[in-house]
Formats: structure tokens, sequence, C-alpha cells
């Protein structure tokens, strides 16, 4: 990370690049991860092509095929309506990657915002807002998300247009992982950021009159990059586990549109007569999590390479 | 000490005062509200019955005075009755907060010796086989979904193989030993899994960290052997920020016991919580979910006392800022 404010180094700027992916590829489960996550994306986003190729249907009910044996026409067999489960936990795959990711990159957000602010202004701000984060660490996660899902968001005075339509549950997901998950990249922000307010190039931006929104945005938020691209690659495992376990519980994502979550659900109720169903979707939660993990992993080694040696 | 205590306790009792308003608040924000859960079941109320009875129960006030009434009736020590159970709030809680603490105890016990030692033999050969296995086994054992591998356990042990029930908790007083905590074994196992993959890398880069020192070097040099510069110098020094994080962690266990609870119809806090929040039953939801705040709370505060007990050179009043 260079310290001064982005001026054409090109050149420079394009070797200390190259270095990067050159660490990154050293790791070599990040870089299978990398891989295998393009592939799970690209197959997710297909689903709409397999289903065209294979006429199997993800949302029309055969009562006559339920439960069927993997076959050419079914892959992975059916599930309790006769639906194919293979475009099934496709369509599923969308919808978890999507939440896994625009929760991450709300929260992560939200984190930095108030981490620069803290780190930024310090003092009796500093104090109260890192208190707060303290506060919301210290809360029961889990009981507290489920009592945000079972909320009934007419009495809060949402439009109706929007609290029935059926895209609510996406949103209310999203809005909750966001709500609850900012305090990791909030303190890391807010440690860094109290570190590099007192180099010279910041003296020298204020100096010159630059606004404090200018400082924290043009120069601080910059050289927090790499540390906030880790940990949001992090969360993402983290709340693509939250969104299946909320979901599984009934609370997240609502049928008809399918998660990884509550495919789970319905799954479940059917374990003592058809376990496969019950295998599948969680293996898949399984895979895109852990990889998100080495992938975060390895950019951790690649982007900030002195927290290795920190660490080990 | 004391200043510190008095500190501590202080803040804890106005994150709690703070939460109950919070959660008593997001309540009233739920589905349904008493009355009508009162005369769903009864068709002769009237219309004029429901009125009368949310005008008996002031339902229609303000939110902060019925906060208000609640609160002086909680200090009382009168916190109401469970909807679900007919039974006083805490009459219900305390047979739950037992088996949960059970449940949780022993799984963090299995936890931290398997993921201790783990930790330790990867750290002492960095970047070795023995590490790279330890640390993916790690990796697999924090991105598991936890309910997902209660499933496949009881798919394994009870549906394919029976040895196991499924869930339940078994009735007391009945049986031996073995006929109660067979029904222990997938709950704690589950939840075992699902810790001892964090404890396991925080273990790892602490004792990695403290290896690294000078005061390690020095003990090399006087020809202190491996098994003695690791467990005689080192350990306890790497072992102050594991014992901080895993108090810490105490908050994320009762979550994940939330979740194997449910699934294994174990009769713990977890399972009481989203039973009570899902059944309308607000006021032991309230009451759960206080609880469980302060068994976090306390958690976090063993963490700060440990982390004094274990390092001398720190002061509480440092952890205090």
């Amino acid at each position: 990370m260079t310290d001064q404010t982005p001026t054409p180094r090109l050149a420079a700027g394009e070797r200390m690049w190259a270095l990067t992916f050159r660490r990154f590829l050293k790791h070599r489960l990040a870089v299978v991860s990398a891989g295998v996550l393009a592939a799970l994306a690209l197959a997710a986003l297909a689903a709409p092509v397999i289903e065209a190729l294979t006429s199997a249907n993800a949302a029309t009910v055969d009562l006559f095929n339920r439960f069927q044996p993997p076959s050419v026409a079914h892959p992975l067999g059916t599930d309790e309506l006769g639906r194919d489960t293979l475009v099934r936990l496709l369509y599923g795959g969308q919808v978890s990657l999507l939440v896994g990711l625009t929760a991450a990159i709300a929260s992560a957000f939200i984190g930095t915002t108030i981490g620069l602010l803290a780190g930024y202004y310090g003092g009796r701000l500093d104090a109260f807002l890192m208190r707060f984060t303290d506060g919301v660490i210290a809360l029961p996660l889990l009981p507290l998300l489920i009592v945000l899902a079972a909320l009934d968001l007419g009495k809060l005075g949402l439009p109706d247009a929007l609290v029935t339509s059926e895209n609510v549950s996406l949103y209310r997901i999203v809005a909750i992982v966001a709500l609850v998950g900012w305090t990791a990249v909030a303190r890391l922000v807010r440690g860094t950021a109290l570190s590099l307010r007192e180099r010279p190039f910041v003296s020298a931006a204020e100096a010159q009159g630059a606004t404090a929104f200018r400082i924290m945005t043009v120069h601080i938020l910059p050289n927090l990059a790499s540390p906030i691209i880790v940990a949001t690659t992090l969360s993402v495992g983290n709340v693509i586990l939250l969104e299946s376990v909320l979901s599984f519980l009934g609370l997240g994502i609502q049928p008809p549109i399918p998660s990884w979550g509550n495919l789970l659900t319905n799954a479940q109720e059917l374990i003592w007569d058809v376990p496969s169903l019950a295998f599948y979707p969680g293996v898949l939660i399984f895979i895109t999590v852990i990889a998100f993990n080495f992938l975060g992993d390895g950019l951790q080694d690649a982007l900030d390479p002195r927290a290795k040696e920190r660490l080990g | 000490m004391a200043r510190f205590l008095f500190h501590r306790l202080w803040q804890s009792a106005l994150v709690i005062w703070l939460m109950s308003f919070v959660v008593y608040s997001l309540i009233g924000l739920m589905p349904g509200d008493p009355v009508d859960l009162m005369i769903t079941s009864d068709p002769n109320v009237t219309a004029e019955d429901a009125a009368h009875l949310r005008e008996l129960y002031g339902l229609g006030r303000p939110i902060v005075e019925r906060y208000g009434n609640w609160l002086g009736a909680s200090l009382t020590g009168n916190f109401g009755y469970s909807r679900l159970h007919a039974q006083p709030v805490m009459e219900v809680i305390e047979p739950a907060l037992g088996n949960t603490v059970t449940l949780v105890g022993l799984s963090l016990l299995l936890a931290l010796l398997i993921g201790l030692p783990a930790g330790i033999a990867a750290a002492v050969r960095p970047y070795s086989k023995t590490d790279y296995t330890i640390n993916i086994l790690a990796f697999a054992g924090i991105s598991v979904p936890p309910f997902w591998l209660a499933l496949m356990l009881i798919i394994v042990f009870a549906v394919l193989l029976g040895v196991l029930p499924a869930g339940g908790s078994g009735a007391l007083g009945v049986g031996g030993i073995w006929d109660n905590t067979q029904y222990l074994v997938l709950p704690v196992v589950s939840l075992t899994i699902a810790s001892v993959g964090g404890h396991t890398r925080y273990m790892r880069a602490a004792m990695i960290e403290t290896l690294r020192q000078d005061y390690i070097r020095t003990a090399r040099a006087t020809g202190a052997g491996e098994a003695r510069v690791v467990f005689g110098h080192a350990l306890r020094n790497a072992l102050i920020p594991v014992v901080t994080i895993i108090a810490l962690d105490f908050g994320y266990l009762f979550s994940g016991a939330l979740i194997t609870e449910t699934i294994f119809a174990w009769p713990g806090m977890g399972r009481l919580i989203y039973d009570a929040i899902m059944g309308n039953d607000f006021n032991l939801a309230l009451v759960a979910l206080l609880m469980a705040t302060l068994l976090t709370l306390l958690g976090n505060f063993l963490a700060d006392v440990a982390y004094v007990w274990l390092d001398p050179r720190i002061s509480f009043h440092e952890v205090e800022r």
C-alpha cells in the first residue's frame, strides 16, 4: 500500500499488484477455492439454461414422480413434490450467494463508517461508538436474530407494497445480518484509522485545509482496503451460515424462493425416508463457506503479509 | 479490584436494562397480541369483551408506560406467567438453564481438550504436514453448518445404525445412567465440532506468536528441551489471548446451543427461547432472552478477570479503559 494519495505511478502500482497476485498464487487452497466458488456461481447462474436443456423443472409439481432416484433426466433425483433436486439446488445457490455477498458488503459498509468516525475523531465519539460496539458484541446473537426475524413488518410502519412483496424475506435477512454483522470490521477499521491519523500524510492534508470527510475517504480509506477486503471475504462465509440457519428455522428466506437453508427444512421432515435430500444442500453450504474462508486466508497472505508474520 | 468489579457490574446492569427495553419494544412488534391469542380459542367472546380485556391489560397505553409497569413488577421478582407452559416464568426457565449449562459445559470441555493440544501440535511445527492437516480440519469444523452436521449425525447414528436416539432427553430417574446420558451424546458431539475449530486456530496463532519471542530463544539457548520450552515457558503466555477469546465465545456457544437444542429436542434455554418466540409466549421470551444476555455478559466478565489473573503485567485499571 502506498501512503501517498493516488499519484500516477503506474509502474510501481503494477509491480505491487503483480507481487500481490504471485503471493496469492502460492496459497494453493485459496486458488482452488477461488476456482470452486467461480464454478459454483456459474452453475447457479446457469440454472435456467440447465432447466431448459434437461427439461427438468424447478417449480412444476409432479406428484407421479416424487422421490425419484438419480437418473439422466434428474441427475440428483426429485424431491417430495417431484421437483428436480439439482435445479432447485442451483436456484437456491443463486439466493444464498446473493444474500451472502450483499449482506457481507452492507455490514462492511456500516462497520467501515463507524470505525472511520471513531478512529478519526477519537475522544468521546470514539469512546461512545466503541462501547456501543462492545455492547452489540456482548448480545446473544442468534436468539436476538430470531426475534428480529419474527417481527411483523406491517407494525413497523413500512409500506404495504414492500411488506407483501414476494422478496421481502430477502431484504429482511440482508438488513438483519447487516445490523449485527458490522462489529468486527468496525473494530478493525477503528484500530488502523487511529494510527493512520497520526501519520504525516494526514497532517499534510489537514494543513492544506482538506475537510474531515475528504481526509477520511480519500486519504485514510484507501490504506484500509486490504484489511477490509480480507474481513469482508471471511464474513461472506459466516453470513451464508447465518442465512442458512435462519432459513432452516423458518425465519429467513421463505418458500417458494429456494435457499440452501430452507431446502434443508423440508429435508429434515423426510430424514427417515429420504436422507439424501438433506445431504446435498448442506454439502453445498459447507463447500461454499470453507472456500470463502480459505479465500480470505489466501487474500490475507497476499494483501497483508505482515499480518501473517505476526500470526504465523 | 473492587473499583473494577463495581464498574463492570454497573456497565452490565446498564446493558441489561437497555436490552430489556429494546426486547420489550421488539416483542410489541411481533405478530398478534395477547388478547387475540386469548380469544381465538373461545368463540363466545364478543368484540366488546376483547376491547374490555385490552383495556384491562392496558394494551392501549403507550409502550413506555407498559414497559415501566413490567419493570416495576420484575424488580419485585414477579416475571409473570408463561402462556405455553401455564407456569410462572422462572419455574420454566430454571430446569432449562440447568440443561443448557450441562450441554454447553460438556461441549466446551471436550472442545478445549481436543482444540488446545491440536493447536499446540500445529504451532510447534508450522507449515508441516501435521500443521496443514490440523488447519484443514479446523477450517472444516468452522465451516460446517451446525444444523446440517446435526442432521447428518442423526442420519448415521439414529437412522442407519440405530444406536443412539435422534432427540429428546429421557425421563428423569428412570433406568440406568446410560438411559439418560445417551440423549446427550449427539448434541454434545455436534456442538463440540462446531466450536473446536475456532479454539484450535486461536491456540495455534497464539502459540506461534509466543514461540517467536526473545525469551523463548533464550530458553532454547540454555539448552532446555522442546517440551520444556513449549509447556514450561511458552504455554502460560500463549494461553492469555486464548482464554479471553474462549470466554468471549460464550455468547457464540449459547447461539450454537440454540440450533443444537432445537434439532435434538433438548429442553434447554435455546429451544425454550425459540419455542417462546414462535408460540407468542411474550413473558417467557422476554425473560429468557434477558437471561441469555446475562450469561453472555457473565462470560465477558470472566474473560476480563482471567486476563488479569493470567497476565500480572496487566492491571484491572487498563482493562477498564
